[in-house]
This record gives C-alpha cells, structure tokens and sequence, in this order.
C-alpha cells in the first residue's frame, strides 16, 4: 500500500468512526442506508458487473434477508446478530442457487426478464403468506441483541452496519482477486476463451448468483433492523433499477464504484424525497447520462483523471 | 501410441458436411501441421477438439481417452489448450490477470477461502502470480503485464494468447493461426517460440496456419484439409510435392484468413 492509499484509508476510517459523534441523528440513519445499499450494489456488481448477468429483481432477494432476519429476530430472539444476520444471507443464498439455476440458460434481455419476474413473486409471496409475514399490515421488526448489547440507538445500529460492512468490502476484495473472481471476469468478457481455459462456466455463474444472492440478503437483514419496520411495499421493482443505477452510475466491476454509486444514488433519493412522483423519471435520466459521458461510472471516470 | 488419435471426424452444420470422415494422429513432443485452403475445415477441427462443438460421428482419443463426449472445461483439465484465429483475450482485464486465468485448473482456491483470504489461498495466489511472470517473460510481455489485453497490439495479444494457453500446463497446444497479421521479423520470433515448447517442454503442438515458411520450417508432420476431407498427410516437404495438393491450392484461392 501507498503512502496516499494508506492516509487516505485512514481518514476514511476516521471519518467512518466519528461521524455518529458529529453530525446530527438524521444524517447518521442516512449514512447508514448509504453502507446498506453498498453492500447491495457489491453484491449486484458482482452479478452483474463482474459476470455480465444482468439482475432486475435484488429487490426481492432484499427482501428476502429483511423478512428472514426479522422473523428469525421475532422467534429466536436469543440469537445473536451475527448469528441472524448470516443465517438470513444463508438463507437469501440458497434462493439465490434455486433461481441461479435456471437462468443459466438466459442471457441479456431474457435473464432481466426473469430476474424481473423474480422481484414480483417474492412480494406476491410475502403478500400471500401473510400469517407469517402479516402481509400488507406489515412486520415490526424487534431490536437487534449480541448478549447484553441492544442495538436501539441510530448511533449503535450505525456501527453494527459499519462493521457488517468493512467485513463485506473485505471479503469482495479477497474474492475478485482470486481465483473465482478472475473467473467471473472471464465469463464477462469471453464466455469461449473462459471454458477453454478451464473455467466451469455454468457452476461459476450458479455461484455469482449465490453469492450476490447472500450479500444482498445480509443488507436486506440490516435494513430490517435500520428501520425497524417491513413491509411489501418497499420492496417494488423501483427498488430493484434503483440498485442497479448504483452500479452502473458508480462502475459496473468495480468495488469501490459500487459504494460510491450506492452514496450518490441513496443521497440523491433523500434530497429529491419531496418529488417522489417523478423518482423514475429522474433516475433513468441519470441513468442514460452516465451511460453517455460515464459509460465505466464513476470509477472508471476518476481512474482516467488520475492517470492525466 | 499417439498423443491425440483423430480417427473418422464428422460433423455437418444444417445438412452441409464441413468435416467428413477426418483421421490424423499427433505423436507426443511433436510439431503438426493443418492447413488447407479456406473453409476446408480447420478451425473446425480446433472447435471441435476443444468441446465447442459436438461432432456427428468419430472420435479424438487422447492417451487413448475420447476427448469428444466432454464439455470444453473438462477437455482444458486433460491437458489440451488453444488460442484462436481472431484472437479471444480478456480484453478488459490485465496481461498478467489473462495468464493467471489460464491457470485456473492448477488452482484450487474456492469460494469461501477467496472470500475470507485464507492464508492458503494467498500462498497458491502468490506462486500463482510468479509462475505467470515467468511465461509473461518467455514470450516477451513481461513489460506490460498490468496493462489491459485490449490496449496490445495484435501481435501481442496473440503471444499473449499463447501465455495464456501455457499456464494450462497442456500436453497438446493448439494453435489457430499465430503468425495471421504478424510481421517477419514476428513471425520468425513465434517459430523460435515454438521450437522451444516442443524442444525444451515436450509439448506436442498442432497448429492451423497459411504461412507456408512457418508450416514447412517447424512442423515434423502436415496434414491436408480439403472440403472436409483430408487430401494428404506426411512429411512437409512430401506434402509439398504432392500433385492432389499443388492442385487444391492453385485451383482455389489461398493465404487470406480462414471463414
């Protein structure tokens, strides 16, 4: 690591730490959503941007971790978080393989569409099963616990996801280093010099699923805790291309482009909140323009002003 | 016995036969030649040896275990690795990360050990890394291994295509036209190249190529594609006088790129 690389991690550590401790109540929840939606948008990308399999429906594996988590909190209130949390991404994983699947013989459009198909059943599922879920009543989600800790301020739910999160950032580093991320790279960019180099392309892009499938449904257990509140409704197709703006405004296949892209997608979302009639309007505004002038995001964009 | 054992390869796209009835062997540690005049079949032979496409009759016996019931990445794992006529690189990832994707059957680091770092996966990711230095240096990229595939110049790419192939660690190297778009001066650097893998690594080498200086300069064996069917197979300079080939490459066009 670089002398820059090194103050610069630093200082984001810095700032991570601090920031409950200066700003006000609000801007900590939104920061919150912010890693939430990161670890979405790392998941995604990792679908999507590293295996070149295009996702329309993490709204419903998001919703998936939420409802996971929350039940799992209601029923096993003794568990601890982190025991819930990777419990619910287990969870999300294993529908993330039985979708994984199938699609396997779907390429371009026809996979959007039935990862988009996806998206609605889940919330038609969450509809349906509402002795479970409580359907459109909604589900309150109880406080999280690790032993004698209770994650009831803005403040510690902030740290819970900060931790969550650098563990994610973590292991996506390690992964698209290694062996299986070159893997998925491969397939994106030559399906035919990828199997002939050795690579099981069908069991690789079955993985991409899986494991876009559990950090997705990790956030989506986050999220429930964040906001203490579940229902259908948040979880529409909306959601869903909101995601993937993150990736593509931040940089498809890139790791630190999918947390920007996740900051300037949820910030905007916040500010733009009273015309949220025109929501999709505007994102797939921004969406075209950084197809146009960024068609690598935001990532790619400042890996170019740095080599100037 | 020989390393690979072609015997009766048919295949037909749409009722037309593009390979009827094809048989040649590759004996270990030696050069093989495939040429023919274009659209006789060649590439074919490539595609179908590397499990792209199924075959309508025939087998490929290699070290006498048919290569053609396998999908491509089970045939990689026995050892057999390509490069391709319009060269297939990974163009948005590095030179080096090319090569190391090369060696993904020589890896084993999974899923769970690339997502938590294990000290193993570490381990196998640095000797992995040296190992693909090395080939970068043997066939001349070691100057530009961080930079993306796609920035190369053809010629490069298709070097580096061939380190690509290397770090399978094969027994047979096919090789698609490697000297098609290169200069002399390339071209002569690619045979000494090749001479080397069979010299010094034993590999047996079976390339496709129009370049008649490279084919009859380094191969120890030619075999002769005509309208999917083989018209002769021998010693190059044989093959050369050959009165069935002299007529095949005079009656129709030669030395552009293959369809």
């Amino acid at each position: 690591m670089t002398r820059a690389r090194l103050a610069g991690a630093v200082a984001a550590a810095a700032i991570l730490l601090a920031w409950p401790l200066v700003v006000p109540g609000y801007f900590v929840f939104l920061a919150t959503l912010v890693l939430v939606n990161g670890i979405v948008a790392l998941g995604l990308n990792l679908l999507s941007g590293y295996t070149n399999q295009l996702s329309f429906g993490h709204a419903g594996f998001f919703a998936i971790g939420g409802y996971a988590t929350a039940l799992l909190t209601i029923h096993a209130g003794a568990l601890p978080v982190p025991v819930t949390l990777l419990g619910a991404g287990l969870a999300t994983a294993l529908v993330g393989l039985a979708l994984g699947i199938p699609c396997l013989r779907l390429e371009g459009l026809y996979l959007a569409m039935a990862t988009l198909a996806f998206g609605f059943v889940v919330v038609e599922a969450i509809l349906h099963l509402d002795w479970l879920t409580r359907g459109n009543d909604g589900l309150r989600v109880p406080v999280a616990r690790l032993g004698p800790l209770a994650f009831s301020t803005e403040a510690s739910r902030y740290y819970l996801v900060v931790v969550v999160t650098v563990l994610m950032v973590a292991g996506a580093v390690n992964l698209v280093r290694t062996r299986t991320g070159r893997a998925f790279l491969a397939i994106r960019e030559s399906e035919v010099a990828a199997q002939t180099s050795g690579v099981n392309v069908a069991a690789f892009k079955t993985a991409a699923f899986v494991v876009s499938a559990f950090y997705t449904g990790v956030a989506g257990g986050l999220f429930a805790f964040v906001v203490g509140y579940l229902s259908p409704d948040a979880f529409d197709v909306f959601l869903s291309v909101d995601f993937l703006v993150m990736i593509i405004v931040g940089g498809l296949g890139s790791v630190g482009g999918s947390l920007i892209g996740a900051a300037i997608v949820t910030v905007l979302h916040d500010s733009l909140a009273a015309f949220q009639n025109y929501r999709p309007l505007i994102f797939g505004g921004i969406m075209v323009a950084a197809m146009l002038f960024m068609p690598g995001g935001v990532a790619s964009t400042a890996r170019a002003w740095r080599r100037r | 016995m020989p390393l690979l054992a072609v015997q009766d390869l048919s295949i037909s796209f749409g009722g037309l036969a593009a390979l009827a009835g094809v048989s040649f062997d590759v004996e270990a540690g030696e050069v093989a030649a495939l040429i023919g005049p274009n659209g006789a079949g060649k590439t074919t032979v490539f595609n179908l040896l590397t499990g792209l496409y199924r075959p309508t009759r025939g087998r490929a016996m290699l070290d006498g275990e048919d290569l053609l019931g396998l999908v491509p990445h089970e045939i990689a794992r026995r050892g057999v690795a390509r490069t391709f006529q319009n060269t297939e690189v990974f163009r948005r990832l590095s030179v080096l990360d090319n090569v190391l994707v090369g060696q993904h059957t020589r890896l084993s680091g999974g899923l769970l050990g690339g997502l938590l770092g294990s000290p193993r996966v570490r381990r196998e990711e640095a000797e992995a890394r040296r190992r693909a230095e090395t080939l970068l240096a043997r066939v001349g990229l070691g100057d530009v291994a961080d930079v993306d595939a796609a920035s190369l110049p053809l010629g490069r790419q298709k070097r580096l295509e061939i380190a690509r192939a290397l770090a399978l660690g094969p027994r047979l190297l096919l090789l698609d036209e490697p000297a098609g778009g290169l200069n002399p001066t390339e071209t002569r650097e690619l045979m000494r190249l090749i001479r080397g893998l069979r010299d010094e690594d034993g590999l047996a080498i079976l390339v496709v190529e129009h370049n008649m200086e490279l084919v009859m300069g380094i191969s120890e064996r030619v075999v002769v594609l005509h309208y999917g069917k083989r018209l002769a197979e021998g010693k190059p300079h044989e093959v050369a006088r050959n009165p069935a080939v002299i007529e095949a490459y005079l009656g129709s066009g030669s030395g552009d790129a293959d369809a």
